[in-house]
């Protein structure tokens, strides 16, 4: 075991180097991409804001239900095959259909080429359960049914999601899927959350829809209240225009009135359904409603044909940035709801950046004079496996630039006092071995070869733990899993590469002294 | 060195674990954990005053106006800094915790959110569940490498002890209502981690020894063996315990917890590869024969 070719102590140094030449990286300034990589910080040292949103998918549900009631009506009239009683309960389309064409409704809903009920061969399922009991048939989501509709509202979503955060503008933020209805986003750097919170808080629903003549609720109508609560107003549920149809929105002052108005231009349809319904309401109140409320309803003066127009409404210049943002970037399918919530402000990031550091060095010191005092020369190798071990801990983690938490620098520090566990280890055994073999070269051997299993099993120990740790936790506590796991294995090489070599150097110059170890 | 005879205090050690066992269970089955808002959802805020007269009481009043359920105001540290934690989150007012923010610097003068967290009660379920989850399936992998490496003797002295370690961390955490967050749920798995290595390089040795000795009794031999790998077990003991205890007075506020969980979990790692996982080998009579018959197989 203690002896080394030359080419094994070359690839030795040079291992070493390379990996311990990333940990300085961190310091240093280079113009090399490949060459001046960094540590990521972990959003608890950098500071920021961390946010998992969930989609409300049931409006969408609704809607869609709502959507396939009105066309298996259509569909089965042109079949000419009467179906009647439709009626939604819960989440479930029922309807009735007449004794002799049950067979016949049956097999179109069941077949697998079916229009109105889609088969997905990947999933070997439709898009509906089809279940009938006599005449009367009722039509639930299937499970698989159910997964696509949120998976293409997830990827609405996150887009839109994406869109608005760009938007704001923060430095390199972080969206990802979290399941099929969540998203999650980080956004490094930001110490004021607020903002982007009430963005992907709404879901910029934008209707244009005439208020009513009738001061009474009917068919046809809905009570709406006006965004400042302070009144209702009956509004004709027929949709003139929706948010769809905008190309381009800005904030904008209005030079007669000289207030903040959000400016908007419609792409051709909407500028042809705009001009319609403008030239013949003129007269009438137009409410502009986002999320079924009434942002204004100005009166229409003239047919407004040139597909562009104002939304004005007491807005303030920021409120006016906000709304126009929104309206670019879309509506979200569905409402999102913001589950959690972590942030961090950047000065107690820089603090736990000091404090973290502060006690790697201490840690560091107790550790490596304990080992002096313990094992005299022989503990100063051991150290000067663990100072290499730690640079290359930190030179992987940054080669592979991976994300530095908190927690994780407690992981560092933890591999620090572990570490030198292993070295331990075999410098016993070492010890227990010289009782009996007078040779030192033989007994120091027999030490590293006896006490190998054992180090392997107590490491293979620790990096199971953390190994779940690392497919089980999440944010800072992966950070710690990664940064023990990576610490396992440069410690392993830093004992059996770098403090063997050295302590085979050691005793081959020494083999005539008395008691080496 | 001189031999010092462990297995003479096997019973009288044994006595004590079970008694702070069950002192931890009753604790743990009637007083329950201190979950943080992790756990049982909530809002934690990390605030830092201006004022410096400002105290405990004077921001916990100011917080109990705001009806947000309990509240609880803890010193953080510093002089000026608090952590505030209350049951409501309403992460979905994207003004709520801007409200909280002016209301209480009309109250108490100006403060700054160093930190705030906000977690749903759906997340923190999920997060106590998957928690546990990482918990089970740690001790699990590790019952299924030492089933692997050893027999099963050895198996089963191996996890009570990570058992008794694991427990009684817990317990004393009921006990002082120290708060469990994810960051516990990591020590506590690196504690099953580091409890399994001092035993199985123990477990290592006793093997060793009953290949080597056919006519010493595992009582003595486990003594022996104890003793060989004494020097080992303190050293790295103290080492682990140096860094952990750095961690604990510089590493700063947030880590206190997880460093106080690790260092409590290697003193009764260290203390349970001696004192309950070699008991359970003589009490199970484990010889030569043991280990012998499972390598024929």
């Amino acid at each position: 075991m203690l002896y080394f070719s030359k080419l094994r102590i070359i690839s030795v140094i040079v291992f070493t180097i390379i990996f311990s030449y990333f940990a300085f990286s961190n310091f240093v300034k280079f113009d090399d991409k490949f060459f001046s990589k960094n540590i990521n910080l972990g959003l608890d040292l950098q500071g920021g804001s961390y946010l998992l949103l969930e989609i409300d998918n049931r409006p969408v549900i609704t809607q869609k239900l709502q959507a396939k009631i009105i066309e298996l009506k259509r569909y089965f009239k042109e079949k000419q095959i009467t179906l009647k009683n439709f009626s939604l309960k819960g989440d479930t389309i029922l309807f009735e259909t007449t004794d002799n064409e049950i067979e016949n409704v049956k097999n179109i809903l069941n077949d697998k080429e079916s229009d109105v009920n889609t088969y997905y061969p990947t999933y070997k399922s439709h898009e509906f359960d089809v279940l009938e009991d006599g005449n009367l048939f009722s039509l639930d989501y299937s499970r698989y049914g159910l997964v696509l509709l949120k998976n293409s509202s997830l990827d609405q979503a996150i887009e839109i999601v994406r869109r608005r955060v760009d938007e704001v503008g923060t430095n390199e933020p972080n969206i990802l899927k979290r399941g099929n209805d969540r998203i999650l986003v980080e956004l490094p750097g930001l110490d004021d959350p607020n903002r982007i919170k009430s963005l992907l808080g709404k879901t910029a629903n934008l209707t244009f829809q005439f208020i009513s003549q009738n001061n009474e609720e009917s068919f046809g109508t809905e009570k709406l209240s006006f965004e400042d609560g302070s009144r209702d107003a009956i509004v004709s549920k027929r949709i003139i225009l929706s948010g769809d149809n905008l190309v381009d929105a800005k904030p904008t002052m209005n030079s007669q009135t000289n207030e903040t108005v959000v400016s908007f231009s419609l792409d051709r349809v909407g500028a042809k359904k705009f001009g319609k319904a403008t030239s013949t309401g003129v007269g009438k109140q137009l409410a502009i409603v986002l999320d079924g409320k009434i942002i204004s309803a100005p009166s229409v003066r003239e047919p407004i044909i040139g597909g562009s127009g104002q939304i004005s409404g007491d807005f303030t210049f920021q409120s006016a940035t906000d709304l126009a943002l929104l309206l670019r970037s879309g509506a979200l399918p569905a409402p999102l709801n913001i589950i959690e919530e972590r942030t961090v402000g950047p000065d107690l990031g820089q603090d736990s950046i000091d404090a973290g550091i502060l006690s790697l060095f201490i840690g560091f010191l107790l550790v490596i004079l304990f080992m002096i005092y313990k094992y005299r020369a022989f503990g100063l190798i051991a150290n000067l496996a663990l100072v290499s071990n730690l640079f290359l801990l930190i030179g992987i983690l940054t080669l592979f630039e991976a994300t530095l938490t908190l927690p994780g620098i407690a992981g560092i520090i933890l591999t620090v006092g572990m570490a030198v566990d292993a070295n331990v280890l075999i410098f016993e055994r070492i010890k227990e071995e010289t009782k009996n073999e007078k040779n030192p070269i033989i007994a120091f051997d027999a030490g590293y070869t006896k006490s190998r299993t054992t180090i392997l099993d107590a490491n293979i120990t620790t990096l199971i733990a953390a190994f779940i740790l690392f497919f089980m936790g999440s944010g800072p506590v992966k950070g710690f899993s990664v940064t023990l796991g990576v610490g396992i294995l440069t410690t392993l090489f830093s004992v059996y590469f770098i403090a063997r070599l050295l302590t085979s150097l050691y005793v081959v110059k020494n083999k005539d002294k008395e008691q080496l170890l | 060195m001189r031999e010092i005879s462990f297995n003479k205090f096997y019973r009288k050690f044994n006595i004590l674990s079970l008694v702070l066992i069950v002192i931890s269970l009753i604790f743990l089955i009637f007083k329950g954990l201190n979950y943080g808002v992790d756990f049982k959802g909530g809002t934690l805020i990390e605030l830092r005053t201006t004022d410096k007269t400002n105290n405990i009481s004077l921001i916990r009043d100011s917080f109990n106006q705001m009806n947000l359920g309990d509240v609880s105001v803890k010193k953080f540290g510093n002089e000026t800094d608090f952590i505030v934690k209350f049951e409501k989150q309403n992460s979905n007012d994207p003004e709520f915790i801007k409200n909280i923010q002016n209301k209480l610097s009309s109250s108490i003068g100006d403060v700054d959110f160093r930190r705030v967290e906000n977690v749903g009660p759906k997340v923190s379920s999920e997060l106590l569940k998957s928690g546990i989850i990482a918990i089970s399936l740690s001790l699990a992998a590790m019952l299924l490498y030492i089933w692997i490496r050893f027999e099963w003797q050895f198996s089963l002295g191996a996890i009570l002890a990570i058992f008794h370690d694991v427990i009684i961390t817990l317990g004393i955490f009921s006990i002082f209502s120290l708060e469990i967050n994810l960051s516990i749920v990591a020590a506590v798995l690196t504690i099953v981690g580091y409890s399994m290595n001092d035993t199985v390089v123990i477990f290592d040795r006793v093997r060793e020894n009953l290949r080597k000795f056919s006519d010493i009794k595992i009582f003595e031999l486990t003594n022996i063996s104890i003793n060989e790998t004494l020097s080992r077990t303190i050293i790295t003991s103290v080492t682990t315990l140096l860094a952990l205890l750095s961690i604990y007075l510089f590493g700063g506020e947030i880590l206190k917890g997880f460093s106080l969980a690790m260092i409590l979990g290697v003193i009764f790692g260290t203390y349970s590869s001696i004192y309950i996982a070699n008991p359970i080998l003589v009490a199970l009579n484990v010889s030569q024969r043991t280990i012998v018959k499972e390598e024929k197989d």
